[in-house]
């Protein structure tokens, strides 16, 4: 089975764990500048999203990659980076419509999920379940047991 | 380790801005936070100071575990002599500012002298400047936090910064960090302001390293982060209700202070309690609670994000109250609601935005609004000072008024900025002020707690619930139920709840923790981060060691052993509630035990062997 990581905005509480899990695990600190996977806060709106890599199949940044330093792990199906390999030209980072690959001045290479090679740090961490790592062919069964639950007109009839 | 070990030291004299090491000699003995930075406050202070003069520091400290992964580690606090109280102040915040603060690699910022024109401090990692804060000065917490936002052009900068009180002398402004998190108690933003100093700003991104034992460390913060999530309190009733699961709990036993403390239970308690706050309201079916919410690293989530309902009249013309912000808290909830009569849970939300927006003490700030509601109707204060304004109890009107003359130091806002304590004396009636050592008291009522009226009586900082939480104990059984009508035991409960969270505040930890947790469960994450080898018994000596620092502190600054009273009301006048119906505080039958049990004399000074088993300075 191959999994995903499924996010659900509604339950994050906006307090970082899965930002500090990620740095520690891939940068051996507690650093949000550094994680990859990012809580986006909308305060004005009372919500907070946390958003990484959703390792596409066909990837923009694997097909930009001058070098081939981007490869799918066949196990994992995550897009990774090889450090060996990536020369830091960046055309990954523009070549992702989603922003999730990310520049490291540090090491002078590029960032980005590798799903901590199947066992991500960040839904570990997380302390509502608003991040999961569930199979890949049915990241919306939450959801749609949420909305299947909402149709449920007999007992809206009965109440 | 944990500790970034560089201290940020920031002249405003002469604008020299300097970073030295920090003194792990004393972070051994007091930790960090809390104890550390009083102990630097002790070395380089004059008790003696003026709170609002040059003479006076403001340090703002991290702990050890402020930036880690450990659960809630993202506190910080600010630590200074107080204008309220003439005593040691420090007021912890949580938020993103004390994290991005370590991440930047400090542990702390030490402000010192004053400076010429208003400035505000801008850090980025090693880097720090002194900014001009033309332009910026005369704003709110929110604008200049916008400003700031703007000039530094990063949304991931941290910013603390103070309000228009401050800026007009209100003795109880707060340093407002991430827009509505404070460091809110004992006047710190009045004596940041003092110094010309609008905000901090801060932007880490070398994060928090140097763990000792990095696989123990993550090992007992994930077994932990269990532990509260499996309490009925951190992971049931703080996430859902927050802190505010307390209102209908303390109305219930008699023991919720109403209209400045003349009553001890609230008709309207429930209007204003966080069952109310999830209530759909008619205008637009929405509650007044969007959603929870986390300081850094916290897996509690016991933050409130609220709106005011669209249609209430205090938000008409003014979009900045639109929209969502920090919610009531408990304490918030009881200052603004129960204690001046007023069950309007958007006015009393309403108030609370404005306290965040102008950074002010909502528990001072409510209470000294109750005073002046008991002078008002007193006679001793007319529509003459207000300027026609009633203020009487249960007023929504009144105390939406009071906020915003308040925020801005306009008019009767003045005087209220005094705080309870300097308003009744002005308006001759001293009797009604509710305060410990000039500072206000919060939402638990000591004739129907016995144990909190010790609490007050001895906090350093004067009126405080968080300094020996015993409601915990009282209340709800935490870590075992005592009687809260009994005297008997009280002392030695005070004593060990204020030596352990003194550990708990100076760690980067959150005090709201140990409703699950005690020293037990955080002493492994703190050994598996930190040099030294950490027990609970040594965290706890370092608890008892940092309490009598700041006992000497106030000592010094000219508080004796008369300071540990109770105002005559809560000694005298009976709770006329049911459920503690005739009781009134017994202080006076604890006070001598607790002296006893601290190794005080009589009349509560230190003695020699106290100073020499904690080796005190001087």
């Amino acid at each position: 089975m191959q999994r995903s990581l499924s996010i659900d905005p509604d339950k994050c509480t906006g307090c970082l764990q899965c930002e500090m899990a990620c740095s520690f695990e891939n940068e051996g600190v507690f650093n949000p500048a550094k994680s990859r996977i990012k809580v986006f806060t909308f305060h004005e709106e009372g919500r907070f999203v946390p958003y990484t890599c959703t390792q596409c199949d066909e990837a923009w940044c694997m097909q930009a990659c001058p070098v081939d330093a981007i490869k799918m792990n066949f196990q994992t199906g995550a897009m990774e980076v090889s450090e060996q390999v990536c020369v830091g030209c960046k055309v990954c980072t523009i070549a992702c419509p989603f922003g999730t690959v990310n520049y490291n001045r540090d090491t002078g290479k590029v960032i980005k999920c590798d799903l901590c090679g199947g066992d991500p740090a960040c839904a570990t961490a997380c302390p509502t379940q608003a991040i999961t790592y569930v199979d890949s062919d049915a990241t919306g069964l939450e959801k749609m047991r949420a909305w299947a639950g909402k149709t449920d007109n007999a007992q809206h009839a009965a109440s | 380790m944990a500790w970034a070990k560089k201290v940020l030291r920031v002249n405003l004299n002469d604008g020299n801005i300097s970073s030295e090491p920090l003194n792990m000699e004393w972070a051994a003995q007091y930790i960090g936070q809390r104890g550390l930075a009083t102990r630097y406050l002790v070395e380089e202070t004059d008790p003696t100071c003026d709170p609002l003069g040059p003479d006076n520091k403001l340090i703002m400290a991290t702990g050890p575990l402020t930036g880690t992964a450990a659960s809630t580690g993202g506190r910080y606090s600010v630590i200074t002599k107080s204008p309220l109280t003439g005593a040691v102040a420090c007021s912890n915040s949580g938020g993103f500012f004390g994290a991005e603060l370590k991440s930047a690699g400090w542990d702390m910022i030490i402000f010192e002298g004053k400076s010429p024109n208003p400035v505000w401090l801008n850090i980025v990692d090693d880097k720090a400047e002194l900014c001009s804060a033309e332009g910026i000065w005369g704003q709110s917490v929110w604008e200049a936090d916008k400003a700031i936002h703007r000039i530094t052009g990063d949304p991931q900068t941290r910013i603390a910064a103070v309000g228009r009180s401050a800026e007009a002398g209100c003795l109880y402004s707060a340093v407002i960090n991430d827009l509505h998190r404070a460091a809110g108690r004992s006047g710190v933003g009045t004596v940041m302001a003092s110094k010309n100093v609008k905000a901090v700003a801060v932007r880490g991104t070398r994060g928090v390293g140097n763990i000792k034992d990095p696989k123990r460390f993550m090992q007992s913060v994930a077994e932990q982060k269990v532990v509260l999530a499996e309490n009925a309190v951190t992971g049931q009733g703080l996430p859902a209700l927050g802190t505010q699961v307390l209102m209908n709990v303390i109305n219930e036993i008699g023991a919720l202070p109403t209209n400045n403390m003349q009553q001890t239970q609230f008709e309207g308690a429930h209007n204003i309690s966080g069952e109310a706050m999830l209530e759909p309201r008619k205008s637009d079916g929405k509650p007044n609670l969007t959603t929870n919410a986390a300081c850094f690293g916290c897996t509690i989530a016991c933050g409130r994000i609220s709106t005011i309902d669209p249609s209430h009249y205090s938000i008409q013309d003014k979009p900045q109250y639109q929209q969502n912000s920090g919610g009531l808290e408990y304490e918030a909830a009881w200052a603004m609601g129960a204690d001046t009569g007023v069950d309007d849970l958007d006015a009393v939300t309403f108030a609370n935005f404005v306290c965040n927006e102008d950074g002010m003490d909502p528990i001072s700030f409510g209470a000294t609004v109750a005073a002046a509601m008991e002078l008002f109707e007193a006679g001793a204060i007319t529509t003459e000072e207000t300027g026609g304004m009633e203020l009487r109890f249960g007023s929504a009107e009144a105390l939406t008024w009071c906020a915003e003359k308040t925020g801005t130091g306009d008019g009767f806002g003045k005087d209220l900025g005094l705080g309870s304590k300097k308003l009744c004396e002005k308006y001759g009636h001293p009797e009604f002020s509710m305060t410990v050592k000039g500072q206000e008291f919060p939402a638990y009522d000591p004739r129907g707690i016995q144990g909190m009226g010790l609490t007050y009586a001895t906090s350093n900082r004067g009126a405080c619930h968080l300094r020996s939480y015993t409601v915990a104990s009282e209340v709800l059984g935490i870590p075992e139920k005592t009687d809260p009508a009994v005297t008997d035991g009280k002392a030695g409960l005070v004593k060990a709840f204020q030596d352990a969270t003194a550990a708990v505040d100076s760690m980067g930890l959150c005090v709201f923790t140990t409703f699950a947790w005690s020293l037990d469960n955080m002493a492994p994450q703190m050994d598996a981060a930190c040099e030294g080898d950490w027990t609970v018994e040594r965290l706890l000596e370092a608890g008892e060691r940092i309490w009598n620092l700041e006992r000497d502190y106030n000592m010094k600054a000219g508080l004796t052993g008369s300071d540990d009273n109770l105002p005559e009301r809560l000694l005298k006048e009976a709770s006329k509630a049911a459920p503690t119906e005739g009781q009134v505080c017994n202080l006076h039958e604890m006070l001598p035990e607790y002296y006893q049990l601290r190794g005080w004399t009589d009349e509560g000074q230190l003695t020699d062997e106290v100073r020499q088993k904690f080796s005190l300075p001087g």
